[in-house]
């Protein structure tokens, strides 16, 4: 589904991202964690094309299509999502207005035909019930005013309406109490399927105890040094990430 | 020198015209009369202003002064009603149009209006009997000792709106007043005038709407003025809709007695070059004055806003909230004035003034401009320019959302944010429809909202 060959990429003309190769396939979780300033989320804003990032080299492919060469909004028309780390604001314009634009853009494009507002209300309803928000949420201004943890939450939420097919989430468990945590992995998690990916990029290993991931990697000076499966998180857990500095680079 | 010369014949114009109104209102009443002559005399003396003026440093009305606006000829009017049509709001209580300057009772709607409701035409009201409450009230409270525009409007008073409120009455529904300009009215100039008296404790709301043909060249030159009862609460709508063409000066001047309340909107989309001055001044303890605006340029247009809230007395507040949004090669100019009197202890007043830049070679000038004399006193102001944000505008493209399109939801929240505090819901829907064609002109809409 994903391949990343070689990716470099700089903001303000300091190198960020050295070299990242990894390849996600459908079905299959993806945690990346690592030190702050590793690049973490330099890579998920790369992957939803946030333009203040530079990419020098390297390539992306996604579903076979050359992702670089797409602008944000046709990346999420063709199913990635992204999970923001700092959600934004948006004064003035409703949640309700933002997801239906959201999700009927995204129906439009891939030839499915958009919702009116009862069915979107209808399918709203049952995926707050799943993440148990609230309904006067819809009506507020998109994040104005929520919490830290009522943002991540929102993200979530907005996941599930718009059921994406590449879900990045960065760093959605940083500042969430265990009771948020756990709502915050239900919904991942009733994501999963064999027809999705999912990238989780993590600080801590905390998260991945509810999202138990296929694959964990570690991103370390803008390298992933180091592969492995659900315990490499655990080891990284236990010794903390300063052991990685003796290591050689290897993928 | 030829442009001297040219702007000294349009001012002859004036003078002239003056002239053959003294002939075709010798029945106003004497004081009004004197009233109108002081006001030219004082326009002589002033002379249109220049850039050299600090209230107009950023207005250059150069151009205006260099066409010979000839009075606009009332009976020369063409087909109104389909413009009128657009300009029409429902669920109002009455309706008053005057057309190129000048009432048409056909066109208005002022029956059925409750008691103690008074909307008329000010030429008729002059003719008749009641002159006596007028002159305390008619070209007493705008001043005109350095406006040249509102001494000149003063000059020509001939009809306008007349709008009174008796003690205790509450107006639920809004008055609308609609001065329109017709396809005849190519390089004439109107000086649409109201007066709006309420008494004690009463209630009311009053819309101004002012609109005119697009593509036309024409002058409208417009002075309200606003008496605010002891513990009255007074709305006013101002919708400036002029041609793209035209040129548009306007004076708001209210008066507040004690503990009075007053709601000013003023919402500038049209003409070439408008001023809008609004002014206020808190006469009597605890009165409250909210100045809500929106203004939306693009192109050529240029659009300047100087307010003046007048704290004379202790315990008055203030609210200022002002908006642009300004795209293509347009201006605009905010001043905002806030006088703190020497005995005006207590004074609360907050200034807030956001302009969006959507182009490069837009321009906007913004100042507050506070005196303050008393020493107890809360005096809050704050400007902003920016652009769209675009950390925002990723936020709404990473969710499948164009960036034409982003770039236009976020604009709107912005207007909508002063529209939603126009409270009046026909007024904010024909806004926002308003907003989004003029918004869409340079859009391109393929995306789904």
């Amino acid at each position: 589904m994903l391949e990343i060959k070689n990716l470099h990429a700089q903001v303000a003309g300091k190198e960020i991202l050295k070299g990242v190769d990894l390849k996600v396939s459908a079905g299959e979780v993806h945690a990346i964690m690592g030190p702050n300033g590793s690049g973490k989320s330099t890579l998920a804003q790369v992957l939803a094309g946030r333009d203040v990032y530079e990419v020098t080299e390297g390539e992306i492919f996604y579903q076979g299509k050359d992702l670089l060469a797409m602008a944000p909004e046709d990346r999420a028309r063709e199913g990635i999502f992204l999970a923001f780390q700092y959600p934004m604001e948006i004064p003035g314009v409703s949640n309700m207005y933002f997801l239906k634009a959201a999700l009927n853009n995204i129906r439009k494009a891939q030839g499915q035909p958009e919702l009116d507002a009862m069915d979107f209300l209808a399918l709203v309803r049952e995926k707050m019930k799943l993440l148990g928000i609230d309904e006067a949420l819809m009506s507020r201004a998109v994040n104005e005013g929520f919490s830290g943890g009522e943002k991540k939450r929102n993200e979530i939420f907005q996941m599930a309406v718009l059921e994406p097919k590449l879900a990045v989430l960065d760093e959605t468990d940083s500042g969430l109490d265990i009771d948020a945590l756990r709502v915050v992995a239900d919904g991942v998690n009733a994501l999963r399927s064999p027809t999705r990916a999912i990238i989780v990029v993590t600080h801590y290993q905390r998260l991945l105890n509810y999202i138990v991931p296929d694959f964990v990697h570690v991103l370390y000076d803008g390298r992933l040094v180091k592969s492995g499966d659900k315990n490499l998180a655990l080891e990284l857990e236990e010794k903390g990430y300063g052991w990685l500095e003796e290591q050689p680079q290897t993928v | 020198m030829p442009e001297v010369k040219q702007a000294h014949e349009a001012t002859e114009t004036y003078f002239a015209d003056f002239a053959k109104l003294e002939r075709e209102t010798s029945r106003q009443p004497e004081w009004l009369r004197s009233k109108r002559k002081l006001a030219m005399e004082r326009f002589a003396d002033l002379g249109f202003p220049t850039t050299k003026q600090e209230a107009w440093r950023f207005t250059n009305v150069a151009p205006l002064v260099r066409i010979a606006f000839k009075q606009a000829d009332a009976d020369a009017n063409g087909a109104v009603r389909e413009a009128l049509n657009l300009a029409l709001l429902s669920d109002v209580a009455a309706r008053i149009v005057f057309v190129d300057g000048q009432w048409n009772p056909k066109l208005s709607a002022l029956a059925n209006l409750p008691k103690g409701v008074s909307v008329s035409s000010l030429a008729a009201a002059l003719e008749s009997g009641e002159q006596g409450e007028l002159e305390g009230h008619l070209a007493c409270y705008a001043e005109d000792a350095d406006h040249a525009f509102t001494a000149l409007n003063t000059a020509f008073i001939r009809d306008g709106a007349l709008i009174r409120i008796a003690d205790g009455i509450v107006l639920e529904k809004p008055i609308h007043v609609i001065f329109i300009r017709t396809e005849g009215a190519r390089h004439t100039v109107t000086h649409p005038r109201a007066l709006i008296v309420t008494g004690r404790e009463a209630q009311a709301m009053v819309i101004e709407s002012h609109c005119g043909p697009a593509g036309e060249t024409y002058f409208t030159n417009a002075v309200t003025e606003i008496v605010v009862g002891e513990n009255a609460a007074v709305g006013h709508v101002k919708l400036q809709e002029e041609s793209d063409q035209a040129f548009y000066v306007a004076t708001v001047q209210a008066h507040q007695a004690r503990a009075s309340r007053l709601h000013s909107h003023s919402v500038s989309l049209g003409a070439a070059l408008a001023r809008h001055d609004i002014n206020s001044v808190m006469a009597g303890e605890g009165a409250e004055c909210t100045l809500n605006g929106l203004y939306q340029v693009a192109d050529n247009q240029h659009v300047d806003h100087h307010t003046r809230l007048d704290h004379a007395m202790p315990h008055c507040s203030s609210r200022e909230y002002y908006r642009g949004v300004l795209d293509g090669k347009s201006s605009g100019v905010f001043n905002g004035a806030i006088i703190v009197r020497k005995d005006a202890q207590k004074t609360d007043a907050i200034q807030s003034n956001k302009n969006l830049l959507l182009s490069e070679e837009a321009v906007i000038n913004t100042k507050p401009e506070l005196q303050i004399l008393a020493d107890d006193v809360r005096c809050t102001h704050g400007a902003t320019i920016g652009q769209l944000d675009p950390d925002a505008l990723f936020y709404l493209r990473a969710r499948g959302i164009g960036l034409e399109s982003a770039r236009h939801l976020l604009t709107r929240a912005f207007a909508n944010d002063v529209i939603a505090r126009i409270h009046f819901a026909p007024a904010r829907e024909r806004l926002e429809a308003r907003l989004l064609a003029r918004l869409s002109a340079s859009w391109k809409p393929e995306e789904v909202l």
